[in-house]
């Protein structure tokens, strides 16, 4: 059992600013915080994970269309994507790390690194997606995938299957790369109270927690990028 | 407070290590496999990446409470039962 | 205990800390939010009610003579997802247990006050949405959204509903998530899991299925909404996609969903039982752990929804199966609260009355359940008004009666005064009369055949005479509905002062001045007594004013 410590109504004299009214301690608050984001982040999971869904029954319908329209994809694109991911997620670490540190200027400079590599993997997805607007592959009356099936020269793609594979590209991306501009947004807002030397050992919370969201959306990124991309690769 | 102060050593040692996963996972999608294996090696070497993120990256390996840890098994089984008992339908739609 | 005084010489509560229109929207204080919610929620109760009315109305004759058949089919569907998404899933937790959480376990607050206002603010804005669509013509998928009709075929405002519905689900998510959070981090010492009210217990199980169901279904209907505008057969058979699919995403929450709806009410319900039989619950644990169990086994039915759809057989069995399982749990509450009861000390006051209610009504829902999980009676009863009957015995019999009982028993507590318990009786009954007027012909009508979201049955017009019963009976439940807002607000004004304890309940909410003050206890109360102490509390409940 959490044991929570005892507060009284007069306790209105506290000694660090950014604790809240109600709760009794510091403690209790960054606890708090943290299950709070880890709550959030298990909805998180639900949420990507209906699209999985919608994903795991077509790719199992429909597997050489699907693999037809990963091919389409660039493996050197969503891989520099991939890495681009992973080494924000080690910038974003060190942010907590240097926090709990109280190394002032690494805090920055970690975070600045990871909007950075952030912004970055969306210039690449905005490069990818304006490949697919070019080649013809947004869905729409416009869609036109000719082909055929990998490793089976005989068999054509089937437009409609091979539509469901980019529907559920774009918005499964779209929908994570919308979450990556709302984290470089959140870490925006948090490299400003940064400089302001928010943050120390005593109290790194929501750089922790942001950072939390952070490397959540970098995981859904480490799924997507072989469900997409290397459906079906060797043929 | 006295939270766990992670070293810079095994943060690079995590940041390389999931690099080199990234690599591999190409490399073996280039491989044809038998069966689905293509997708089980990627979607394995997959989970330990995401693995290593949440116990090293997102501290979990530290963490003084467990409600964390019940937490993301909780949402992971939900996930699993979405996906299992959907599936449940669609694979045996052919069998009458 | 020293208690606060403003400069008029009254005790400060809540509700007189501060006036004014900005003290209110902007309030942080969980107790005011839960007053906003009240609100807001009666609001949409009564725009449900009026669609129902309608629907009752048209279908007093066989032909279809009220409304055109496009209409009705609107009136259904606003009545269903007004009725669920506005009214069903928020009202308890988000008024009750916004309320009442924070004092059971000892708290002066929430763990998030500022995200539980920003729940607020979606639910409003959801519905918003929801009003804009019906203003504008409204929706008539039916409340199922089902595929392609709603994303192909319809010329109505799916995307707006959708999107309505979309954020107030964002609500129950943020709702769900201060509440875990609360109950894990906010106890008072001495508050330990097995000394908790069965309400909390009842809401930390309806928060489970708010956070892991409400998102499948936020995705469901943005994916709707993008085929809609985009075109794109995901669920479109002739675009390649599965309408079936749909239909196993939107049932994956919306199964769960009707026990978001129910599990607080159970709660309501021990709480409300133990006072009014002056005993401690009957299995505490069993309870405790059947809460929980329903939420867990509630995940693993949804495709009882789809019998006659399309799934396997073999699918069909397991989730049969399954759907026999989830009624365990159930059954045992309801062995519980009646084992309570039995050799307690039992009065009649208005809360009693609707627990007996629900008992019965829920009981008699929930055994309806059975029969629609045999396979074989579902091919039969499917999509008429046996389904119809069996979930407004559980919506409406089961949780509207407790959600009013639960407003009685706490009505003291939140407003300071006692309402008039004359007329909470008399509501009370006709309520219960008429609600098994409406509902139990539909039983009979399901049975014979006459199948549902139908505008017009003169081909079988001998079902009009329990359809006449049916809109009798609605008639009179409408009254019942609306006489506890006229006497709620009259007691605001002239009701006799509340006590801190009228009914001598155990609890920590009845230990603190009604209504409470805004940081609720003056000191932090340790906890040193079980749940329900009846035993201890020597009282008995005062007789009725």
């Amino acid at each position: 059992m959490h044991n929570s410590p005892i507060a009284t109504a007069d306790q209105e004299a506290h000694q660090n600013p950014a604790l809240l009214h109600h709760f009794a301690t510091e403690e209790q608050q960054k606890d708090a915080a943290s299950l709070g984001m880890w709550v959030f982040l298990a909805t998180e999971i639900m949420f990507f994970g209906g699209m999985f869904c919608a994903y795991l029954v077509y790719r199992y319908w429909y597997f050489g269309d699907f693999g037809a329209g990963s091919q389409s994809l660039s493996v050197v694109l969503g891989g520099t994507n991939t890495a681009v991911l992973i080494c924000s997620s080690l910038t974003v670490a060190l942010a907590v790390r240097a926090a709990q540190l109280g190394q002032q200027k690494v805090i920055i400079i970690c975070l600045i690194l990871t909007m950075l590599l952030g912004l970055v993997f969306l210039g690449i997805k905005g490069v990818e997606y304006h490949d697919k607007f070019v080649e013809h592959h947004v869905p729409g009356p416009g869609f036109h995938f000719p082909g055929h099936v990998p490793g089976h020269p005989d068999i054509p793609i089937n437009q409609r299957h091979a539509q469901i594979f980019f529907s559920l590209y774009f918005i499964m991306t779209g929908l994570h790369a919308l979450h990556m501009i709302i984290g470089v947004g959140l870490f925006a807002f948090i490299t400003y109270n940064a400089m302001r030397r928010r943050y120390g050992p005593d109290y790194y919370t929501p750089v922790e927690v942001a950072g939390l969201y952070w490397h959540f959306v970098d995981i859904i990124w480490i799924y997507l990028f072989p469900l997409l991309y290397l459906i079906d690769r060797s043929k | 407070m006295s939270e766990h102060v992670s070293s810079l050593k095994l943060y690079i040692g995590i940041w390389i290590t999931l690099l080199i996963g990234t690599l591999v996972t190409v490399l073996v999608a280039g491989v044809n496999l038998p069966g689905p294996l293509n997708a089980v090696v990627a979607l394995t070497i997959a989970t330990i990446k995401a693995t290593l993120v949440v116990l090293f990256f997102m501290h979990v390996k530290y963490a003084h409470d467990k409600m964390t840890k019940v937490v993301i098994v909780a949402a992971l089984f939900w996930l699993a039962i979405l996906l299992a008992l959907s599936m449940a339908d669609y694979t045996t739609r052919l069998w009458a | 205990m020293a208690t606060a005084v403003l400069q008029s010489g009254e005790r400060e509560t809540y509700l007189n800390k501060e006036y004014g229109i900005k003290s209110w929207l902007l309030t942080v204080d969980h107790k005011r939010i839960a007053l906003l919610y009240l609100v807001s929620i009666t609001f949409f109760f009564f725009i449900g009610g009026f669609f129902a009315l309608l629907i009752r109305l048209e279908l007093l004759t066989p032909a279809g003579d009220l409304v055109q058949a496009d209409t009705y089919n609107k009136l259904f569907t606003m009545h269903g997802q007004v009725m669920v998404f506005f009214f069903l899933i928020p009202a308890v937790p988000a008024v009750l247990g916004n309320f009442l959480i924070p004092i059971m376990i000892g708290a002066r607050d929430l763990a998030f006050p500022r995200v539980n206002l920003l729940s607020w603010y979606l639910y409003i804005i959801g519905g918003a949405l929801m009003l804009y669509t019906i203003l504008n013509g409204g929706v008539d998928t039916g409340w199922t959204f089902y595929t392609p009709l709603s994303t192909e075929f319809l010329n109505t405002h799916v995307v707006t509903a959708g999107l309505a519905i979309f954020v107030a689900g964002f609500s129950s998510i943020l709702t769900g998530l201060n509440f875990v959070v609360t109950t894990h981090r906010m106890r008072a010492p001495g508050m330990t899991w097995s000394r908790l009210p069965l309400f909390v217990w009842a809401h930390y199980a309806t928060s489970i299925i708010q956070l892991l169901g409400t998102p499948v279904l936020a995705i469901t209907l943005l994916l709707v909404v993008c085929e809609r505008l985009f075109h794109l057969g995901i669920f479109n058979p002739a675009l390649g996609g599965d309408p079936l699919l749909f239909q196993h995403l939107f049932w994956f929450y919306s199964h769960p969903a009707v026990y978001i709806m129910i599990l607080p009410g159970m709660g309501i319900i021990s709480e409300i039982v133990c006072c009014f039989s002056r005993k401690r619950i009957f299995g505490y644990t069993a309870m405790a752990l059947a809460l929980l169990g329903i939420a867990v086994v509630g995940f693993l039915v949804w495709a009882h929804h789809m019998f006659v759809a399309g799934i396997s057989l073999y699918a069909a069995m397991i989730f049969s199966l399954l759907s026999y399982f989830v009624a365990v749990p159930s059954a045992i509450k309801v062995f519980n609260w009646t084992s309570t009861m039995y050799k307690g000390s039992i009065t009649y006051q208005t809360p009693m009355l609707y627990a007996f209610g629900f008992i019965g009504l829920f009981t008699m829902g929930g055994l309806t359940g059975l029969f629609l999980a045999s396979l074989g009676i579902d091919v039969h009863v499917t999509d008429t008004y046996f389904v119809v009957a069996h979930f407004h015995y559980i919506m409406v019999g089961g949780m509207v009666m407790a959600y009013l009982g639960g407003m009685h028993f706490w009505w003291p507590k939140i407003s300071g005064r006692m309402y008039p318990e004359g007329w909470g009786r008399l509501a009370a009954l006709l309520v219960f009369v008429g609600f098994n007027l409406t509902f139990f012909p539909q039983f009979i009508l399901g049975y014979m055949g006459m199948p549902r979201r139908y505008w017009d049955y003169s081909h079988s017009p001998e079902f009009q005479i329990l359809n006449v019963l049916s809109t009798a009976g609605a008639t009179v439940l409408a009254v019942g509905y609306v006489l506890p807002m006229i006497y709620f607000l009259w007691s605001m004004r002239y009701g006799k002062p509340a006590p801190d304890n009228p009914w001598n309940a155990a609890g920590l909410e009845w230990m603190v001045p009604s209504p409470p003050p805004t940081f609720n206890f003056e000191e932090q109360p340790v906890v040193t007594w079980e749940a329900y102490n009846y035993d201890e509390i020597k009282e008995e409940v005062p007789v009725a004013q």
